[in-house]
């Protein structure tokens, strides 16, 4: 009989040596080669001006500064609007978009999963049809809804659409539906709880994972957008925007660049690092059962 | 709840179906209020677009004056006297293409390889490849290391390399667009979908590969085309529409990355089109035109999608 291979005492079937090699060798050349341009990009940022000017370019740093974050400060500080103000903007569109993405997800997600109303499934297959369209199919039109309602150049513009996106309700639905369980929630109902109570005490604690993954993509949507056909105002624009601007301006504000850039892909980097364990628990819940 | 059904003097069998769900929608009105709120701005900014955009492609709607029907006018022109509208469909759907079904191979691909791994060390590789999806604006970093000028960091090692003598002009140069592009759309399709399948892997009840081991599966590859993927369909599907939508909605990074328009229009797609007319001339019907036919293309692929994703396994 064939000897059967282990790994750290246990036993693993169908695995070769040479595959295991194999995917490792693959694994490490492609790993390396997706975090490189992130690399790339904090080092140009601590890079002070003669070395970002080295030829040919180097990928460490011999003395790090912290001049090109400085500099992005008083760069843009002689524009009338400052960089804060992007800051400002960005935080201020990311926060109020994402909570009432949770407060109307999380109502509508819990209805779906545990009501039994007529026209839920109805609802809820919409809602997995709706993830197929992407924005460039509705921008049109919204921009004409946004226009008629008022709200064009305003904060609003941006955050109400994102209250109702759809990719975070699908995933909360799938993991209520998954992990709470329709005994506890009638016991309560038994016991007089209203559903809006049952909901708030019971349910919702139940499924934290979801709510963190919720957060984590309307965050991480709202805080790399820069619709700039739906707000002009330069006192309302976004980070994503001010990056663009100081890009645009070329070779001189490389330094400036990499660190606007920095700023902007480090906060969804260090919230994904947090709740990692949280997301990967919401994802197994997530597929689609026709 | 008791005293509605205490009231109830009628039991289901008695009830017509009408009635039934009459009654339902009475006792559970709570779900209606809970579901309001979402449901109707989700009515507001998705479902209805998507009506109004079929409406509006019937008519020469300029938001100034009262639009009149055109019918098929619109889809007229556009597939017969609009070049741009011809290179555009074009060049989005060799993006589509390439960059849909690639991204979600590598998706898996990659969430299978480190599927194995120790829990920590998978920690660490799936935040490694989930990055770039992520890191907001990302897709800058690429203008940066193939900026125009000798010292961006491709332009600087090629030249040090003695392989080329002046800057190449990466993201203006007809050459290097589309290829680039779609290279910068891959390095950041690792997202969603990604995830999900990382949990559908580990998801899978073990003793199926032992069952399958001693019914004769003899290698990985077996393993993953008679075990793995059959047991994950709810995912491939999930991810599948994600990436499908990623695909057609990648005009956004092109425009980032290349500039609108491109130089000589090689790497101009719908999104391009779509802004040209919605943003620029305000041709609203048009526009909608545009943006049905987009519409159709994603809905297009993914009843194909979900047709070939049936098969698996068998």
């Amino acid at each position: 009989m064939k000897k059967l291979r282990t790994r750290k005492h246990e036993v693993v079937l169908n695995r070769s040596v040479g595959g295991d090699t194999a995917i490792t060798v693959v694994l490490t050349i492609c790993g390396i080669f997706m975090v490189l341009p992130l690399y790339y990009t904090i080092i140009q940022a601590l890079k002070p001006l003669d070395e970002l000017f080295y030829f040919p370019p180097r990928f460490y740093v011999v003395n790090p500064t912290l001049s090109n974050f400085r500099m992005l400060f008083d760069l843009m500080g002689d524009s009338w609007v400052p960089f804060s103000r992007y800051i400002f903007n960005t935080v201020l569109i990311s926060v109020l978009g994402t909570f009432g993405n949770l407060v109307f997800s999380s109502l509508a997600a819990y209805a779906l999963a545990k009501i039994d109303f007529p026209g839920n499934k109805a609802l809820f297959w919409l809602i997995q049809k709706s993830l197929m369209i992407g924005g460039t199919v509705t921008g049109l039109v919204n921009f004409i809804t946004l226009s008629w309602l008022g709200w064009v150049d305003t904060y609003a513009a941006v955050i109400v659409p994102a209250f109702a996106s759809t990719l975070g309700l699908y995933l909360m639905k799938q993991f209520m539906e998954s992990n709470v369980t329709t005994e506890i929630l009638e016991s309560a109902r038994l016991d007089g709880a209203t559903e809006f109570r049952t909901f708030w005490s019971i349910a919702m604690p139940m499924v934290k994972p979801a709510w963190l993954t919720l957060i984590i993509y309307a965050f991480q949507g709202l805080w790399g957008q820069g619709s700039t056909n739906l707000i002009y105002s330069e006192q309302l624009k976004t980070l994503n925007y001010a990056i663009g601007q100081i890009l645009a301006a070329g070779v001189t504000r490389t330094g400036a660049s990499c660190a606007s850039t920095v700023i902007m892909m480090m906060v969804p980097i260090i919230v994904f690092i947090v709740s990692q364990s949280n997301i990967i628990e919401t994802m197994g819940s997530s597929g689609m059962k026709d | 709840m008791s005293k509605n059904t205490l009231k109830q003097v009628k039991t289901r069998k008695e009830m017509t179906k009408a009635e039934w769900t009459w009654f339902l929608m009475r006792r559970n009105k709570t779900g209606y209020f809970m579901v309001a709120p979402f449901f109707i701005l989700f009515f507001l900014f998705t479902i209805i677009p998507v009506v109004l955009s079929l409406v509006l492609s019937l008519t020469n709607f300029n938001m100034l004056e009262f639009p009149d029907f055109v019918f098929m006018d619109n889809y007229v022109t556009l597939f017969l006297d609009d070049e741009y509208f011809i290179t555009g469909l074009k060049n989005t759907l060799i993006f589509a293409i390439i960059v849909g079904p690639v991204s979600y191979i590598q998706s898996f691909i990659v969430a299978w390889f480190i599927n194995e791994l120790a829990p920590k060390i998978r920690a660490i590789v799936t935040f490694i490849f989930y990055a770039p999806s992520i890191a907001g604006g990302a897709s800058m970093i690429w203008t940066v290391m193939f900026s125009n000028d000798s010292y961006g960091w491709a332009n600087g090692t090629l030249m040090k390399l003695g392989i080329i003598d002046s800057p190449i002009l990466w993201f203006k140069d007809e050459r290097f667009i589309m290829p680039l592009c779609i290279f910068v759309a891959l390095w950041m399709s690792l997202g969603t979908a990604f995830l999900s399948f990382i949990a559908g892997l580990q998801g899978i009840n073990k003793s199926l590969f032992e069952a399958g081991a001693i019914d004769g599966v003899r290698n990985r590859w077996q393993e993953l085309w008679y075990i793995t993927l059959p047991s994950m369909k709810p995912q491939l599907m999930f991810g599948a529409i994600l990436s499908i939508t990623g695909a057609f909605g990648f005009g956004g990074t092109v425009m980032s990355l290349a500039g609108h328009p491109t130089t000589n229009y090689v790497a101009y797609t719908l999104t391009h089109h779509l802004s040209e007319y919605q943003g620029t001339r305000w041709e609203v019907g048009y526009a909608s035109a545009i943006s049905f036919i987009l519409f159709l293309l994603m809905v297009g692929c993914n009843i194909l999608f979900s047709k070939l994703i049936e098969k698996v396994g068998q």
